[in-house]
């Protein structure tokens, strides 16, 4: 199994001198299972160069998972130029939204209005298939399987565990871990802690044993002191989703898009000093556009 | 006459569907959600209060889509598992459907309805906490009571002329509403809530809890007891009305069980009256 990075931006694109290393594109990852199947986790702005090296391999036959319906990693979509050719094939995976009472096929419906963008969704010319997803419920690519999992955002977000002859990846696509609504002194405080608890154990037992965590770690732990509820982890939360679950590799993406890159390697160095602990058994690593990890 | 038929439950779950909640809570709701940084506990708090709001959001938790590793009974759980923000939307959509007349086909009063299923909720759950054995969740509890009488607000809603009837013959004949409701519509309220809660893939214990809280009960079943002795509490102590005023006799069993009769327990639960204060601030001052 193979995965590429090819965009770990958070919230809007970030082009520009001071991301240059890491990349200014939005969240995208191709995964190559073994039968060089193709799986792509998110449409964001990524999905754009990628499209590029898939006009060389037509017919395109290509699996998206999509985490949620947030912009960012749903952008690209529209500009995957492989919707656009006859003979190629495209399944777009997502949740039910409980608001619109509708699957993912809303994502390209809402996106390819008239005044938002000029080919309507009657006109591209591959076939498209949408898949509603289950939590919990794998299904087949090939020689892959992939397991959707209910995280913690606000708009319903799956993370995706993809097994491959015994290597595994997983994506979170965006996180944050559970919080106490309630004060200590809250007669509801114990029964949700026990709630939140149990929901982290069976995120940790989804994830046991990962090759490789993809990991939501947009904030460091200052700035999220004010950014609690907005749906995504820290560099410090993936660390410890990641030695829970006994992940041998963790990237961590979703970068903010006012970090440079010398911040980016200045907060992560950082956080790499506040957990000694990791040695030995956690390779920590910051997902960059292009690098590409062989399992 | 009416037919407890499959087609019966899609038409009822289907008007479930567009039914408007209570005035209190859609007026809360739509307060609360006009500020992005309200408070988290009391969006739980207000949709934990309306039985129509409750029942819409454990209707599409429950549903296949999340085919989640268990069936959710409270809204807390639904925030655990689909996200604060994605309740608070729902219940804005909830909200945006209106509210439930005060005055109804039928002449049946929801304030009161409401006052009574709050405070059987309440009652449900203290005993639970206070006799239970450590087996049941208290919030199953507190569910059941909130919903035990879900069927009557239905009919209320969709079949006001059948329902004002089977008041009526209640009241007129000193007759349970349940065995009125059966005469005139065919079907009682604790079978069209089981019926709803069924066909929603709601907990079956929920569901046997509603069908059977007119029924001599299994003392074994935790949620049906505290429902059956809560049920009563509040119609004794006229916490509220739902239309039937029959206080019922305890079962022997459910004596045996509570190690007690209906005084004796009232003596234990103490002050109830945080119980009927809360329901109160719920019901009142729209």
């Amino acid at each position: 199994m193979k995965v590429k990075f090819w965009g770990v931006r958070g919230s809007i694109p970030a082009p520009g001198p001071k991301t240059v290393h890491y990349g200014g594109n939005t969240t995208c990852i191709e995964v190559r299972a073994d039968d060089n199947e193709l799986i792509i986790l998110d449409g964001g702005s990524g999905i754009f160069p990628l499209a590029q090296t898939l006009l060389r391999e037509l017919p395109v036959n290509a699996n998206i998972f999509n985490t949620h319906s947030h912009w960012d990693h749903i952008q690209g979509l529209p500009f995957f130029i492989p919707i656009f050719i006859p003979g190629n094939r495209i399944k777009l995976h997502g949740s039910f939204d409980p608001i619109s009472g509708e699957g993912p096929e809303r994502i390209m419906a809402v996106q390819m209005q008239y005044s938002y963008f000029p080919v309507r969704e009657a006109e591209m010319k591959s076939r498209i298939d949408y898949v509603t997803v289950m939590p919990n419920e794998s299904l087949a690519v090939g020689s892959a399987t992939i397991t959707p999992v209910l995280l913690n955002h606000p708009v319903v977000n799956l993370g995706y565990r993809i097994d491959c002859n015994g290597k595994s990846v997983f994506f979170t696509g965006d996180h944050e871990p559970h919080t106490n609504i309630y004060s200590p002194e809250d007669d509801g405080f114990a029964e949700y802690q026990s709630l939140i608890e149990e929901q982290f154990h069976s995120i940790v037992e989804a994830i046991r044993g990962i090759d490789v965590l993809i990991a939501d770690s947009a904030y460091t732990l200052a700035e999220y002191q004010t950014k609690k509820g907005w749906g995504h982890g820290t560099f410090d939360s993936s660390i410890e989703l990641a030695m829970a679950a006994g992940a041998k590799i963790l990237y961590c993406t979703h970068h903010e898009p006012t970090r440079s890159d010398d911040d980016l390697e200045k907060v992560f160095a950082e956080a790499l000093a506040r957990h000694p602990e990791v040695a030995g058994k956690l390779d920590i690593r910051l997902a960059r556009e292009g690098e590409e990890v062989v399992l | 006459m009416i037919e407890t038929s499959a087609d019966l439950t899609k038409k009822l779950s289907a008007a479930v569907e567009k039914m408007p909640a209570f005035p209190k809570s859609v007026q809360r709701i739509l307060e609360l959600t006009r500020d992005i940084n309200c408070e988290p506990k009391e969006l739980v708090m207000v949709i934990e209060k309306d039985p129509v709001m409750t029942m819409k959001l454990l209707r599409i938790l429950n549903s296949a889509y999340y085919s989640l590793p268990r069936q959710i009974t409270s809204v807390n759980q639904s925030v655990v598992y689909l996200g604060l923000n994605t309740i608070k939307n729902m219940a804005l959509s909830f909200a945006a459907m209106g509210v439930l007349p005060q005055q109804n086909a039928a002449g049946f009063d929801i304030q009161r309805y409401l006052m009574h299923s709050l405070t059987t909720a309440s009652l449900a759950r203290i005993l639970c906490q206070k006799f239970g054995r450590g087996d049941t969740d208290p919030s199953d509890c507190y569910i059941a009571g909130l919903l035990h009488d879900f069927g009557k607000v239905v009919f209320a809603q969709f079949m006001p002329a059948e329902f004002r009837e089977a008041l009526a013959l209640s009241g007129e004949q000193s007759m349970s509403l349940h065995t009125a409701e059966k005469q005139i519509i065919g079907a009682d309220h604790s079978l069209v809530g089981s019926m709803l809660v069924g066909k929603w893939q709601f907990p079956e214990s929920l569901a046997d809890a509603i069908r059977h809280h007119h029924n001599e009960i299994s003392p074994e079943n935790t949620v049906q007891s505290c429902l059956f002795v809560a049920d009563q509490i509040s119609k004794k102590l006229s916490m509220g009305n739902s239309g039937n005023l029959q206080v019922e006799e305890l079962p022997p069993a459910l004596v045996e069980r509570f190690g007690d009769n209906m005084d004796g327990i009232i003596a234990q639960l103490g002050d109830l009256s945080k119980v009927v204060d809360e329901a109160q601030s719920f019901t009142k001052g729209v």
